[in-house]
């Protein structure tokens, strides 16, 4: 193909930025899924490909989701810590799908912990 | 599914050298074993700059710098980082002080204190992808010169106050305009890539990193002069740069970024490459537009200048591979943004290659006006080994060296010159208190000598004169007239010789009698090198004192000089002794002495 307009040189601009988007730098937050033997087979594989599916659908690219092992917290699983900005790191547990759904939704979107979600870091 | 990790590794000369190749394979085989391939993806860019760490790599989103990486890191990474998401700590860089710094760019003075106009793209892009170029805005600048008229560009580039970063410092744009106006059918661009200073590697790293910013540079160039072919002289020995620039050509082409009617212009540009066999004279222009026609490459007589009559007697417009890389920058932002940048007189910024004895060697990009001190403590980390700073050579061997008072002077073309040093095309050479100023002059005169093409008497006779003074000096044969015949030689040939090759031939031995004399004195009166660095002039003798017998200096004397019993004090015989130097390093108990040679005579 050749280029022959500002047009044709925007369009490839355009894709080839795609490519970029990895390398720039620091992200906004990140989300990590345990998926550790417990954490998958409890479901933690649709936990992430909900995230990451939700976060495309909501054209976030500046949320990195990252797997870990297990996080010690096997009978919550699947278990996922979310960390926007400076916030102290927050981990829910028992997140399946509509769990997933709803973190992305109101925790990463809108801002607001989801509190029934939260794993608390003391016995009840 | 969307990528998790991007992660560029740098493949510029230095770490390829350095085993980045066997690093990126070790890291591809680990991520396909864990099935990570379709979610991290692995870039080779450009020279991220820090030569010293390599091989490196920077790891997205997190931009976790790795530095000296080996083939056997590969599995703790993919496996800690890119699994777990744990950053492995060991091979992070650590400052000076042994801070942890993970974040290299963004918390290291070495690339915080950096300004990147002609080194933007180095480590950030894919060299082998147009696409990537073009995603950061690669070939709009040429659309929007081809908008305007070619006058338009010249006054840009003028108006920006960019000077020729090939050595002299000619504006830029008033060469433009010369051969503009200059009255042919046609006329060409040459792009001197013949990089030739020991120890400089920026046009090397540009090349490498980001071809496509030459390309455009020189088609830009092209359309301001008029010209419709450009040619890039570059030499043989940067194969890398010749496979990358190849690339290059071939996807711009293919895009019609090269070729006929670019952007429907009309206009037509295209660039070939001719490889140069290394004589450092080539990178003479006249002698560089004599190789390019395919003669022998030897200068010739000036004027007519290039810009009337160069490549096949047409006007020819010279220029090096940082100041057509700069060009695309100043059309895209304006030539405001350029010139806001630098001093009065040198405006912009500008690429050295950092090495010698200081610790962050590598390629480093500073404005103009930068004092000499922050180059090389505050960005380059000052010097290994607690030594002292002596001096700092730039320019090459047409340059001269910059003692310790003058660190605090700005860097611009004006203010090297008045220190009897140039700019060049961008050595640094830093050297600390081991460094003998009477050898580094003896070691650019004998590149000179061995360079010199031979057609001027001046330079052909004169700089072996020269140099077998400077041999008789260092060997402690040289009398107070041979420094006198030194200078008066210089000087002789400096006015006389035909190129610019031997009008500066003599700057190095200039420069060091101006700021060292005491050391070439040092040599002649008294017969003593005072860096204890000329052979002849020093000796090693062992401390009976500090002895050990440890036998560790014995083994290491590959002339058997050393004899002595286990436990029992070892002697140096003199005569045997070559001074190599090995028995100093490989004593523990600093036993063994390095002194001047006169002093252990009088000894014995």
């Amino acid at each position: 193909m050749k280029i022959k307009s500002l047009e044709d040189l925007e369009k490839i601009k355009e894709e080839g930025l795609k490519n970029l988007s990895g390398r720039q730098g620091k992200k906004r937050g990140r989300i990590t899924v345990a998926m550790g033997t417990c954490g998958i087979s409890a479901g933690a594989k649709d936990t992430l490909m909900t995230i990451i599916d939700e976060l495309d659908k909501n054209g976030i690219d500046d949320i990195a989701v990252v797997q870990s092992g297990c996080m010690g917290l096997c009978e919550v699983e699947p278990t996922v810590e979310v960390q926007i900005g400076d916030q102290e790191p927050v981990i829910y547990g028992n997140v399946g799908i509509e769990e997933a759904k709803r973190i992305v939704k109101e925790h990463v979107i809108g801002g607001r912990i989801l509190g029934d979600l939260l794993v608390k870091k003391s016995a009840q | 599914m969307p990528l998790e990790n991007t992660i560029l590794i740098c493949a510029g000369g230095g770490c390829i050298s350095a085993g980045e190749i066997s690093v990126k394979e070790a890291l591809e085989n680990e991520i396909k074993k864990y099935a990570l391939d379709g979610v991290v993806k692995v870039v080779e860019t450009g020279c991220m700059d820090a030569c010293s760490l390599g091989p490196l790599m920077v790891i997205y989103p997190e931009g976790v710098f790795y530095q000296k990486l080996k083939p056997s890191d590969a599995k703790e990474i993919v496996e800690e980082h890119l699994l777990k998401g744990r950053v492995v700590q060991r091979l992070l860089y650590k400052g000076p002080s042994g801070e942890i710094k993970p974040r290299a760019t963004e918390e290291i003075p070495f690339f915080t204190r950096q300004v990147r106009i002609a080194t933007r793209n180095l480590g950030v892009i894919d060299p082998a992808s147009i696409e990537e170029y073009i995603a950061r805005d690669g070939y709009f600048a040429l659309r929007k010169a081809l908008s305007m008229t070619p006058e338009m560009v010249i006054e840009e580039i003028k108006k920006s106050g960019l000077r020729g970063r090939g050595g002299a410092g000619f504006p830029t744009g008033l060469k433009w305009e010369l051969t503009r106006k200059s009255k042919s059918d046609e006329k060409y661009l040459i792009c001197n890539a013949d990089e030739g200073d020991p120890g400089a590697f920026m046009d090397r790293s540009m090349m490498e990193g980001d071809p496509h910013s030459l390309l455009e540079g020189m088609a830009i160039g092209g359309y301001a002069i008029g010209a419709h072919q450009g040619y890039i002289y570059v030499r043989a020995e940067y194969p890398l740069a010749i496979e990358r620039l190849k690339i290059a050509i071939k996807q711009a082409r293919e895009y019609g970024l090269l070729g006929k009617d670019i952007f429907g212009s009309g206009f037509d540009f295209d660039v070939d490459l001719r490889i140069g066999a290394g004589a450092f004279v080539c990178g003479e222009e006249t002698a560089l537009i004599q190789s390019v026609e395919g003669k022998r490459g030897q200068p010739v007589q000036k004027p007519p200048y290039p810009a009337q009559s160069g490549l096949w007697k047409k006007p020819t417009v010279i220029n090096n591979v940082e100041t057509l890389v700069d060009v695309p920058y100043i059309i895209n932002k304006g030539w405001e943004a350029f010139a806001s940048i630098g001093t009065e007189k040198s405006k912009g910024t500008k690429v050295f290659a950092l090495v010698g004895k200081v610790n962050n060697t590598g390629l480093v990009e500073v404005p103009m006006g930068t004092t000499l001190r922050e180059l090389i403590f505050d960005i380059g980390g000052g010097i290994p080994g607690g030594k002292r700073f002596k001096a700092v050579q730039t320019g090459g061997p047409s340059g001269g060296c910059i003692p310790e008072e003058y660190l605090d002077t700005p860097i611009d073309y004006e203010s090297l010159t008045s220190l009897g040093t140039i700019m060049g095309s961008g050595g640094m050479i830093v050297m600390d208190e081991d460094t003998c100023m009477v050898d580094v002059a003896r070691f650019f005169l004998q590149f000179t000598a061995d360079e010199s093409c031979g057609k001027c008497t001046p330079c052909r006779e004169g700089t072996r004169k020269m140099l077998s003074i400077l041999d008789k000096i260092v060997e402690g044969n040289g009398t107070m007239e041979d420094i006198e015949r030194l200078e008066t030689l210089a000087v002789t040939i400096k006015d006389t010789a035909l190129c610019g090759l031997g009008q500066t031939a003599p700057n190095p031995v200039l420069s060091t009698l101006r700021y060292f004399r005491d050391e070439y004195e040092a040599h002649v009166k008294e017969k003593r090198c005072p860096a204890k660095s000329c052979k002849a002039l020093i000796a090693y003798r062992i401390d009976p004192a500090k002895c050990t017998g440890c036998t560790a200096c014995a083994r290491a004397c590959p002339t058997g000089a050393i004899t002595g019993e286990v436990r029992k004090v070892h002697t140096i015989d003199q005569e045997k002794c070559i001074k190599c130097g090995s028995c100093f390093e490989v004593c523990r108990f600093d036993a063994v002495e390095k002194l001047d040679a006169v002093e252990v005579t009088a000894d014995t």
